[in-house]
């Protein structure tokens, strides 16, 4: 029993990382009507780019590497690349192609995401780095004397940040001014256009958003496996994700992923074994796949009904 | 005008259609007979769409029943209505966009193609005859909408008027007994609306098909049709002969408003 | 001789449905083939064989596969790659297990495997449409290479699950040489891609495309969906089956599963995009395209410049490449390289009097 809640939320935190991804997905979605396709390498470009600058930001300011200047320094470096890209990504790629039918749009992410994952390695290399956070990554010693359970203190952590995420984010967008305008645009773009929302400006701050949020996603996720390459594919497992949970829905994003977090765990725990093991790397998908034999919209979507 | 009618083709029996929570259609009745041409109005969002929808089985309404050539059924599939005879075009045109004048007029004739994917691929003896002689019927019907200097242009690059008409002739290559218009006449200038009722009223007279149309211009409804159906949010307010239901005064309180 | 179809008048509606109307399209097909078949085997070297023509032969046959799912029934996949792996591995098993099972046979037997695969995997296509089915496809993608690599059986348990291609024999006649596979590929490739044009310009081709365009409209007229999308799938995964087929036996001759990976899947895709989706010459041209530019940027990197370039930076410009490509494409030229052609065509049927 020990054991399977080991496993169970085990998964469930390596769930809250894809949540992370998707709810980036999620944002553009409703926003855009953009499927996203590059996020995963969102998030790589952003974890990259941050472990980049915190080792050559030394060389130019002085600061010791691993100190909290150095640190911060380069997180905001980070975040502002993620802002210029998301801002250039709205411009130049996807406002040529408004009103295009979405695989159409789809398929220019997929461009997006070879161009950003070039760029990423182009700048900063592609040998693996390591990401120190300064959180260990050892059992929380309570659980492990009184429970006898192995939970890691970082991935318990990493919870707590994305959860201070989500509800930062839900409130921004429940009570502020944009975050009104946000709702309004991802509810009928030609109506908030006509009544003054600039959806112009609005796809830019969303844009800024998912990448604050790939951002965040990277750190925790760079922290956790190194930087590397297999980073983009881990991310993938962000759209079985949306499948459960729906496209439009963010706490859709959030319950998908640790649906998709523990049952991958779980079965690869106690399925994988009958058959040679390794089927992390499928199970999300083909759950997706029936999933979506019996309910298309998701647990949380809106069902569509056709007009003609 | 003496003309001929036949037996009732399509009978709706209270009809009731609803989306989650919305009453689209109410309890609605009417019938269809043969060689008709039965107009259905009435003003914006009153369901005459989605009426259509019901009659060619893109909806499936929740309550009521269809008889169609005397069988009774609660839904059909749209490709069912399609096999026994039922074409129709859209109120928004829905031409296939990437395909030539001659490629959408010649899927209409989908149904009567018989040959499979292996015999086109061979493009060889039955499956050449095939599409050749299906291809002579469709010339017919370009002479006969008079669209022969367009058959290879592709559709999207139609002005809207000829692409009502490219529509028309998808669905008369079906070779209907029943054909359902859905306004065919939205957005044209008075002498597109004369082409347009000049076709629909040959097609009703040289093929002999039954036709219901929904058409916003009282006055080629009043000219064409020889029953109307009015609904009014969904709910059936008048039926009759044209003359009927102009001096209904129901139908006129919905389309003049009353003070209630 | 000007380009001109003035003066060529149709007769019949036979002459009027030619995959070639004009007869000087005719005769550059015909003196392209003849060249293709009698002159490249005498004049081209091995390189040019082995790394070019025989590549962009298989890549273009997998990008027609494609092309009839993604550009002609409008159904996004993702997993081409793994349905090559099937067609593959199931010519592997059948030349393998069957005494005297001839090589055309086995192709034809492992692009029918692809094709039960794919019809597996296109079925949640009646439920779902555009993106959404694009992770079905990458089910297809991740499920398949990893069955491949666990179960021994599929590669007559080899490590890691690699298999190499027995020898192909027809009718007395070795395939060894370079010159001999490319004959083999181009006429099995030549014979493929004429079934799926004749396809595409018949009922076939017709109920893709509406289904593509319009779905509902399409069943209002009578066109079954689920029928039309299971074809397309079935059809697309058996030429990507056959790709694969060739993939293994006249390009590589060893392959392991995960040689057949997403990568790969989004290659084929991007042949589609620059090539042109909706177009079966087009596959050829974008296979063309994506298999010379790496070629390209070699001798560019390695050229002038090249000394100062590491082979890591060319990589990731190849990434680069390829993803400016794709966007600019999608946005300047949706229809991609052979609509250029297309429209060269026209301007030059004008030329010299354009008004």
């Amino acid at each position: 029993m020990t054991f399977f809640l080991e496993v169970l939320i085990g998964g469930l935190l390596s769930g809250v990382l894809y949540a992370l991804v998707a709810l980036g997905f999620v944002l553009i979605f409703k926003a855009s009507g953009v499927f996203n396709f590059a996020q995963g390498a969102m998030v790589f470009f952003a974890a990259l780019t941050f472990v980049g600058f915190t080792e050559v930001l030394p060389g130019w300011t002085g600061l010791a590497q691993g100190t909290a200047g150095n640190f911060w320094l380069a997180f905001i470096l980070a975040l502002s690349s993620m802002i210029v890209l998301g801002i250039a990504t709205e411009r130049v790629v996807l406002r040529p192609l408004v009103n295009q039918p979405p695989i159409t749009l789809f398929m220019v992410t997929i461009g997006l995401t070879f161009f950003i994952e070039g760029v990423a390695q182009g700048i900063w290399g592609s040998h693996v780095r390591g990401l120190n956070l300064g959180i260990e990554d050892v059992p929380v010693m309570f659980l492990l004397d009184n429970f006898d359970m192995i939970i890691s203190q970082f991935d318990l952590i990493a919870a707590g940040i994305a959860l201070v995420l989500f509800v930062t984010l839900a409130l921004l967008f429940q009570y502020t001014k944009v975050g009104r305008a946000l709702r309004a645009v991802a509810d009928d773009h030609q109506a908030a256009l006509s009544v003054g929302i600039p959806l112009k400006h609005i796809w830019a701050i969303v844009w800024s958003v998912a990448g604050f949020v790939a951002l965040i996603a990277g750190l925790i996720w760079g922290a956790r496996n190194g930087v590397q390459f297999a980073l983009t594919f881990t991310a993938l497992k962000a759209l079985p994700v949306l499948i459960l949970g729906g496209f439009t829905s963010v706490p859709g994003a959030i319950i998908g992923g640790l649906i998709i977090g523990a049952s991958e765990k779980l079965a690869e725990v106690y399925l994988g074994p009958f058959v040679g093991g390794g089927i992390e790397g499928w199970f999300p998908y083909i759950l997706a796949m029936l999933f979506l034999l019996v309910r298309p919209e998701g647990l949380f979507g809106e069902k569509h009904i056709d007009r003609v | 005008m003496a003309r001929q009618f036949g037996d009732v083709v399509i009978d709706l029996q209270n009809i009731s259609l609803r989306f989650g929570g919305v009453k689209a259609l109410t309890d609605i009745s009417f019938n269809v007979v043969e060689h008709e041409i039965r107009a259905i109005i009435g003003p914006n969002g009153a369901g005459k769409s989605s009426m259509l929808n019901v009659i060619n089985g893109v909806y499936h309404p929740q309550e009521g029943n269809i008889i169609f050539r005397g069988q009774q059924r609660q839904k059909m599939e749209p490709y069912e209505a399609a096999s026994q005879g039922i074409a129709r075009t859209f109120q928004n045109i829905a031409l296939f966009k990437g395909m030539s004048v001659l490629d959408n007029i010649m899927t209409g004739r989908n149904l009567m193609m018989k040959t499979s994917f292996l015999h086109h691929m061979l493009y060889w003896g039955k499956a050449q005859r095939e599409e050749i002689e299906h291809r002579k019927k469709v010339e017919e019907v370009i002479d006969f909408l008079e669209i022969q200097s367009i058959r290879k242009t592709p559709v999207g690059r139609l002005p809207y008027g000829l692409q009502k008409r490219v529509e028309l002739a998808r669905a008369l290559a079906a070779e209907p007994t029943l054909l359902l218009l859905d306004e065919p006449m939205a957005g044209m200038n008075v002498e597109e609306k004369q082409d347009m009722c000049r076709f629909i009223l040959d097609v009703n007279d040289q093929f002999g098909t039954t036709i219901v149309l929904i058409e916003h211009d009282m006055g080629v409804v009043m000219d064409i049709s020889d029953r109307v159906v009015v609904l009014d949010y969904g709910k059936k307010i008048g039926d009759g002969t044209p003359d009927e239901v102009k001096n209904d005064p129901k139908v006129i309180d919905a389309y003049l408003g009353t003070s209630h | 001789m000007f380009y001109r179809e003035a003066g060529q008048f149709k007769a019949s509606y036979q002459a009027d449905s030619r995959i070639f109307p004009i007869r000087q399209d005719q005769i550059g097909f015909v003196a392209l083939m003849a060249f293709l078949f009698l002159v490249v085997p005498f004049i081209a070297n091995q390189y040019w064989l082995q790394a070019v023509l025989i590549p962009v032969l298989i890549f273009g046959l997998a990008a027609l596969g494609l092309n009839i799912l993604t550009g002609y029934a409008g159904q996004l996949s993702l997993g081409s790659a793994a349905f090559m792996a099937v067609g593959a591995f199931g010519t592997y098993n059948f030349m393998l297990r069957i005494d005297g099972m001839p090589f055309l046979v086995a192709i034809l037997l492992g692009g029918l495997c692809a094709a039960a695969v794919g019809i597996l995997f296109g079925l949640p296509s009646l439920r779902i449409k555009g993106f959404y089915l694009a992770v079905a496809t990458l089910a297809a993608q991740f499920f398949i290479v990893w069955v491949l690599v666990k179960f021994g059986w599929f590669s007559n348990y080899s490590s890691s699950g690699v298999i190499t291609a027995q020898r192909v024999n027809i009718l007395g006649i070795d395939f060894r040489s370079p010159e001999m596979k490319y004959l083999l590929t181009l006429t099995v490739v030549t014979v493929l891609a004429l079934l799926a044009k004749n396809m595409v310009r018949s009922s076939t081709g017709r109920k893709w495309m509406a289904v593509r365009d319009m779905d509902v409209a399409a069943e209002v007229i009578g066109i079954r969906l689920m029928r039309t999308k299971l074809q397309a799938f079935a059809i697309s995964s058996f030429y990507c089956g056959v790709a694969g087929a060739l993939y293994a036996y006249m390009y590589l001759g060893t392959v392991e599963p995960e040689g057949f990976n997403l990568d790969l899947s989004f290659k084929i895709l991007f042949m589609i995009i620059i090539g042109g989706v909706g177009s079966i010459m087009g596959s050829f041209i974008g296979a063309a395209f994506i298999v010379l530019l790496p070629v390209l940027l070699n001798v560019a990197f390695h050229g002038s410049i090249g000394a100062f370039v590491p082979a890591d930076l060319a990589s990731n410009m190849e990434l680069i490449i390829f993803g400016s490509l794709i966007i600019f494409f999608l946005i300047v030229e949706p229809h991609g390289l052979a609509r250029l052609w297309q429209l060269a065509k026209e301007k030059l049927r004008l030329w010299p009097f354009p008004h």
